[in-house]
């Protein structure tokens, strides 16, 4: 009678897998997932993409159609599979209805391709913004109303182009689907206006040397597009001007946001001038801004400003709560007339109007940014020049659009 | 080996079949025969599937570092190896390679190519001892994190493969929660049982007694490299195998499911469980895989891998055995020494 007990032990652990699964009782409130990078590389950025969406549920008190709200959250690294596995969990075990996220690219097109298998389940995009989460092969269950990576470029190549002169350019940028859609939506028209990209250089997320990428460049480019976040953003710039470099940049969204501008050290000199352009922008003069940046504030341990990732969940979770009141929370029919309402949804954001096209995805004004120094010395955004209603395709006619074909690493290239 | 040892390996040769299998192993599997009657789709497949998975490469762990010393942190790297194969030669939907091969072709092909792969690691690897088997495992799963990352002509980069489907055999979809369950199931108790059997064949005793003493052991004639590369092959088959269910359960494979956190989990689920017994790992999965689960419920979104830590922690300071020692603390017994493989014959030896 060897290993007798181990094994009755090994039962004892299983029959604990059972319990959970009878306790599974159904309470009379609107159940919203919300899935999020609450660990990794991404998690301050998660962390403020939660305060983004809660500040929708404050601005609705709690309810939706009558309901009160609980909202429900799913982890992530970042990575598309544990993205699949947090959205699982939410809509397989928590049963939630409607699932908002996840944050970040690659997660996107992964749970897009999970959402396909769900149709009575409603999935609203959180602040992912890559080109095929909803242009080539969406699910009809996947609504983005917050917009894409190359959408968020409006303006800038033809600013770079036309008045910062800038002929040739080199970028850096991290190796996966958004920055490529990014780089895609910046070559788009620098490309279109005359300009030349002779080297593109793609590093992974995470990379700490960047001396290599930084010998690559050539000397004689006029600028340097960079597509980084967060720390990657850091340790190239300021790698970059240790090694002497002296080109001007310009800067991907997230790229140049509060997180890189608030950052200890002398990149100061080689940041102020830089233009980029994103969802949002700093000194936006709008009323519905400065309401959205006081509500936002009041979420515990809030930025100055609230990120694109607290904009593009909060933009995604009013749209679901609008929704949800227009049905008056009756979600019986396996969401149909929800997704009806969202498919047909207008409203005003902190940032504008936003609607949707065909395949699900926003068409709103875009904001071409420059850094600049305020009077106490500190860095921000300052606001150019708004680009209104910008659409999937960036105007171009969605045939021509798709014939430029699938963005990579490689695509597009105009050297 | 002295006068006791001999005789005592002589009369574990003795034991059979009819030893190894006891009346607690039948209600065992007789509860997970029946589970899916008691659990919902999601604790079918997430909870019960993916312990299972994680259980089995865990085990292939647990037979390196348990019969044969040697603790390798590459086990989910050799996992994903036979998960990229089926992305590669079967089909997926990112437009990469995605060959079609039929299952029946590409999935002994998977398991065979990791087995493979595994002996190849090994084989570096025999060549050092204790902490720096450890570290060169660790670094072969770095690179070969970083290459299927960077790698866009083979692996697809960071987005890796999406839409792998598992075969439909039989008129059954099996990756429908029962019958992937089963599936599971029935591979784990497959690669368990001949664990379990395996520790006592001449092979297994051989291996131990390498663990032991090496230099004894060739200096009687035993061919000790040969004896542990061959270990790493067979713990391939089980890793593999695991990999081709990990593929099919996730319906899709990137580089962020062999990165070093994977790869340290595989052996946090093995510490946790014990590496005494084959039941350690798919204990220690169990464990881990509700624990990451569910933190998030309990604790909120913000510390909940803390908890996870936490536990981790209590456990390991608790007992250093996992949670199979765990048991032996709390409830001793007076012919403790009589049962089970014992910590002098199949723990890890320092």
């Amino acid at each position: 009678m060897s290993m007798t007990r181990r094994t009755m032990l090994a039962l004892a652990v299983a029959t604990g897998l059972t319990a959970p699964a009878i306790s599974i009782a159904q309470a009379e409130s609107m159940k919203i997932g919300v899935l999020a990078t609450f660990e990794g590389a991404f998690t301050v950025l998660g962390e403020d993409s939660e305060r983004g969406a809660l500040t929708a549920v404050q601005e609705f008190g709690g309810k939706a159609g009558g309901n009160d709200i609980e909202i429900i959250r799913g982890s992530s690294d970042a990575s598309p599979d544990s993205a699949v596995r947090a959205a699982r969990k939410l809509v397989e075990q928590d049963g939630v209805k409607i699932l908002v996220g996840p944050l970040s690219g690659d997660e996107g097109i992964a749970v897009k391709e999970y959402a396909k298998t769900q149709p009575d389940v409603t999935f609203l995009n959180g602040s992912s913004a890559a080109q095929d989460t909803t242009f080539r092969d969406p699910a009809e269950n996947f609504f983005r109303f917050s917009t894409d990576g190359a959408q968020w470029m409006a303006g800038l190549g033809t600013y770079a182009y036309n008045d910062k002169g800038y002929k040739t350019v080199a970028t850096v940028a991290e190796d996966y689907s958004f920055p490529y859609t990014q780089v895609f939506g910046f070559m788009a028209e620098f490309c279109k206006a005359g300009g030349k990209v002779p080297s593109k250089s793609w590093v992974p997320i995470g990379n700490k040397d960047y001396s290599s990428v930084i010998a690559a460049i050539p000397d004689d480019v006029d600028a340097i597009y960079v597509a980084l976040g967060g720390a990657d953003a850091v340790n190239f710039l300021s790698q970059y001007q240790q090694a002497g470099g002296q080109a001007p940049l310009i800067g991907g969204s997230i790229t140049v946001d509060q997180t890189v501008l608030t950052a200890k050290g002398r990149l100061h000199d080689i940041l102020v001038g830089t233009p980029a352009a994103g969802p949002t922008a700093d000194t936006n003069d709008s009323p519905e801004w400065k309401a959205f940046v006081e509500a936002y504030k009041k979420q515990d341990g809030a930025f100055p400003s609230p990120s694109l990732f607290a904009h593009a969940y909060y933009v995604n979770m009013k749209a679901a709560l609008l929704a949800l009141d227009e049905v008056k929370g009756d979600l019986s029919d396996g969401g149909k007339k929800f997704r009806e309402v969202l498919s047909n949804l207008s409203f005003e954001t902190p940032t504008g109007k936003v609607s949707l096209d065909k395949n699900r995805n926003a068409i709103a004004d875009m904001f071409l940014t420059e850094v600049s120094e305020a009077a106490d010395g500190t860095l921000l955004n300052k606001l150019i020049k708004v680009t209104p209603q910008v659409n999937q395709t960036l105007g171009i006619d969605e045939a021509d659009f798709r014939a430029l074909g699938k963005v990579s690493r490689d695509n597009p290239s105009c050297p | 080996m002295s006068l006791v040892e001999t005789q005592r390996t002589e009369k574990l040769r003795g034991s059979g079949w009819r030893e190894l299998v006891t009346p607690a192993h039948g209600l065992l599997l007789l509860f997970l025969l029946v589970y899916p009657a008691m659990a919902s789709d999601f604790f079918l497949t997430q909870i019960g599937g993916y312990s299972l998975i994680l259980g089995m490469i865990a085990l292939s762990l647990m037979l390196l570092a348990g019969y044969g010393g040697m603790v390798s942190l590459a086990q989910i790297t050799i996992a994903g190896a036979a998960a990229y194969v089926i992305a590669i030669f079967g089909e997926n939907n990112s437009g990469v390679h995605g060959f079609a091969w039929p299952w029946w072709v590409i999935t002994p092909m998977a398991i065979l190519f990791a087995s493979v792969l595994s002996a190849a690691f090994g084989w570096v690897a025999v060549r050092t001892e204790g902490i720096y088997t450890i570290m060169i495992t660790l670094a072969i799963a770095t690179a070969c994190f970083y290459f299927t990352q960077q790698n866009y002509a083979l692996f697809n980069g960071f987005p890796g493969y999406s839409g792998l489907r598992a075969p439909e055999v039989f008129g059954l979809y099996w990756r429908d929660p029962v019958p992937f369950y089963y599936l599971c199931l029935a591979n784990a108790v497959v690669a368990y049982a001949a664990v379990l059997y395996g520790a006592r064949s001449t092979f297994g005793l051989t291996l131990q007694a390498v663990r032991d003493n090496p230099r004894r052991m060739r200096a009687i004639g035993y061919n000790v490299t040969a004896h542990k590369v061959f270990a790493w092959w067979l713990s391939g088959l089980i890793a593999g195998a695991a990999g081709v269910l990990l593929a099919w359960f996730n319906g899709r494979i990137s580089p962020g499911s062999i990165a070093v956190g994977p790869a340290i989990n595989i052996l946090i689920i093995a510490i946790i469980g014990g590496l005494r017994h084959p039941v350690g790992p798919f204990i220690g999965a169990v464990v881990v895989v509700l624990i990451q689960t569910f933190a998030i419920d309990l604790v909120g979104a913000e510390r909940f891998n803390t908890l996870i830590g936490l536990f981790f922690l209590a456990v390991v300071f608790l007992s250093p055995d996992g949670i199979l020692g765990l048991w032996e603390r709390v409830k001793p017994r007076p012919d403790r020494d009589a049962w089970g493989p014992g910590p002098e014959r199949s723990g890890v030896r320092e």
